[in-house]
């Protein structure tokens, strides 16, 4: 069990850093938006400083796109070219599939934030009274959330509409997410719509977590919990292998 | 106890029935070729083996065991490989028969298989960047690097040039030699013929027979003599000359109701040769896999789409063959 898992997260990893359009997602998107959008102070922040909303923001926008976009487009076009029909066959089991797949998300995750720690401290940004052990918990939830959302995609969509809806989803949450926009800046009803979704409430509980004195919302924890409960289990339930 | 074993198989897609009530089974050691066009119930057949199709009736066994009960048995002992790869498009070879070796509990030596197969020049390209049948190779060595008991090949031999298929062929011959059971499918009848001790004929998914391909090739050809020339000859004088019904199967291909005696053989070509009519080929006794493959599938009544042999998918990229 724990060779097999090991070699397939060891090339799931290896893979997804040879994809350029991975690489792209996961590090140079949110590097660059952190970057410029802290020393081009065109977003409605608010009065205090760019980096300070922004840190937490981007780091949201970071676990989203590997644990959805990049989960999603990849698990679709192995399952388009086969290559899960063919691990079907194979002494790997689902459950190690999923973990190294897992696995290989919480490890690329890590690297982001390493990344983005580095790059936020450089810029000015200072942890204030906040509380790293909720951020964690956040993204945790978040990542299951998320994952459940690209399985979902990945397993009952062909591959390119997979490509074409996730990177869709990325630019729709990126703006109604909370991460790069205040929520507070939305008209109410939209602003509704986007507490009720999964990134909205990662940026909420990352503001509250790593921000000045904030607090997270408990609704923002509920909304998160129920997308990490439901939406695994519906991906489970739709998803086909080929 | 046979290696596999199809029994009474029924595989349905919704009202059309892929296969029908085929039975058939094969032994550890023996090369089994399902032999039938494209269409037939090959694949279907197969993947009902390897665990991927639930049979609508009938069972399968592989090594006595139920592939889709007893999967977690079963797949450790099995080696597949798919029609269409179902690798990886940036994985590189030695990376993916390395990634499958840690998942069978004693596994071919990758760098040693690499090289059984032929693909040390491309150890640096991805699969996108290999050609068709340097892909067909790699899935190959996927199939076998477990050390497989039972080995299914779906289409082992499609899109590989001369060369790539002596080395199929030679593996798959050494794989039986070593006691596994290969079942392979193709369409190809020499392929069928030169690999197979057994071949089993299917089309529109009934068995329309089986045998080695020796039995099958003097099915009914102990009393005829077949022979190649220009279309349109009198049969019937010939007959007369013969003392023997002679048909024109197709336009310029015949066949004589009469045992292949020499003597027979001889009258036949004197009478071509009194007319200076040339003789294309002459076949006696021993028909080739084709002539029983057409013959025996136009007796279920239906015509059969036979592609002898398939065009190479041409890769978009082929990789440069210096790179290694």
């Amino acid at each position: 069990m724990g060779r097999r898992l090991v070699a397939q997260t060891r090339i799931e990893l290896t893979l997804t850093l040879r994809r350029g359009e991975s690489v792209l997602l996961a590090f140079a998107i949110p590097m660059l938006l952190l970057g410029f959008f802290s020393k081009v102070d065109v977003l409605p922040t608010g009065s205090g400083r760019s980096i300070d909303f922004l840190f937490p923001g981007v780091l949201a926008l970071a676990v989203m796109s590997t644990a959805m976009v990049s989960l999603a487009i990849a698990t679709g076009f192995e399952r388009s070219t086969g290559v899960l029909k063919r691990l079907g066959a194979t002494p790997l089991t689902r459950a190690e599939l999923l973990g190294a797949k897992t696995l290989a998300t919480v490890v690329i995750e890590a690297l982001q934030v390493a990344v983005l720690v580095v790059e936020g401290l450089i810029l000015g940004f200072r942890l204030g009274g906040g509380s790293i052990g909720l951020a964690v918990a956040g993204a945790a939830l978040a990542t299951v959330a998320f994952a459940g959302i690209g399985l979902l995609m990945a397993g009952s969509l062909p591959a390119l509409t997979t490509l074409a809806a996730a990177n869709g989803l990325y630019l729709v949450l990126l703006l109604l997410g909370g991460m790069v926009i205040p929520l507070s800046k939305l008209p109410s009803g939209l602003r509704a719509v986007a507490r009720a979704l999964p990134a909205g409430a990662l940026s909420d509980v990352f503001h509250g977590a790593l921000g000045q004195g904030a607090s997270v919302p408990a609704r923002s924890w509920i909304v998160l919990a129920l997308w990490a409960a439901i939406a695994p289990v519906v991906a489970a339930l739709r998803f086909r292998w080929e | 106890m046979p290696a596999i074993e199809v029994d009474d198989l029924t595989i349905a897609y919704g009202m059309t029935r892929a296969v029908n009530r085929l039975s058939f089974s094969a032994a550890a050691g023996e090369v089994l070729a399902l032999l039938g066009p494209n269409g037939a119930g090959k694949t279907s057949t197969v993947e009902a083996l390897e665990g991927y199709r639930v049979p609508a009736s009938g069972a399968v066994r592989v090594l006595g065991l139920d592939p889709i009960a007893d999967k977690r048995r079963v797949v450790p002992r099995i080696g597949v490989m798919l029609q269409r790869g179902g690798v990886h498009p940036g994985i590189r070879p030695l990376e993916a028969l390395r990634l499958q070796a840690a998942l069978y509990p004693s596994p071919e030596e990758p760098e040693v298989l690499l090289e059984r197969v032929g693909l040390t020049h491309v150890r640096r390209a991805t699969w996108r960047q290999m050609s068709g049948g340097e892909q067909q190779r790699l899935s190959l060595a996927l199939a076998l690097i477990g050390k497989p008991e039972v080995a299914f090949l779906d289409e082992p031999s499609a899109g590989v040039d001369v060369s790539g298929r002596q080395v199929v062929r030679q593996i798959v011959r050494e794989l039986a030699h070593g006691g596994a059971c290969v079942v392979l499918t193709t369409h190809d009848l020499d392929e069928a013929e030169r690999v197979a001790d057994r071949v089993v004929i299917i089309d529109h998914g009934h068995l329309v027979t089986s045998g080695t391909p020796a039995e099958l090739m003097t099915v009914g050809g102990g009393n005829e003599i077949r022979f190649g020339a220009p279309p349109g000859l009198d049969v019937a004088t010939l007959g007369k000359a013969l003392m023997a019904a002679v048909e024109e199967l197709s336009p310029g291909e015949y066949r004589i109701e009469t045992p292949p005696s020499p003597a027979n053989v001889a009258a036949l070509t004197a009478w071509l040769a009194e007319r200076d009519l040339p003789l294309a080929d002459l076949r006696a006794g021993r028909h080739r896999l084709e002539d029983v493959f057409l013959k025996l599938t136009a007796i279920t009544g239906e015509v059969p789409a036979v592609r002898i042999d398939e065009p190479a998918p041409e890769r978009r990229r082929r990789h440069r063959s210096g790179a290694a």
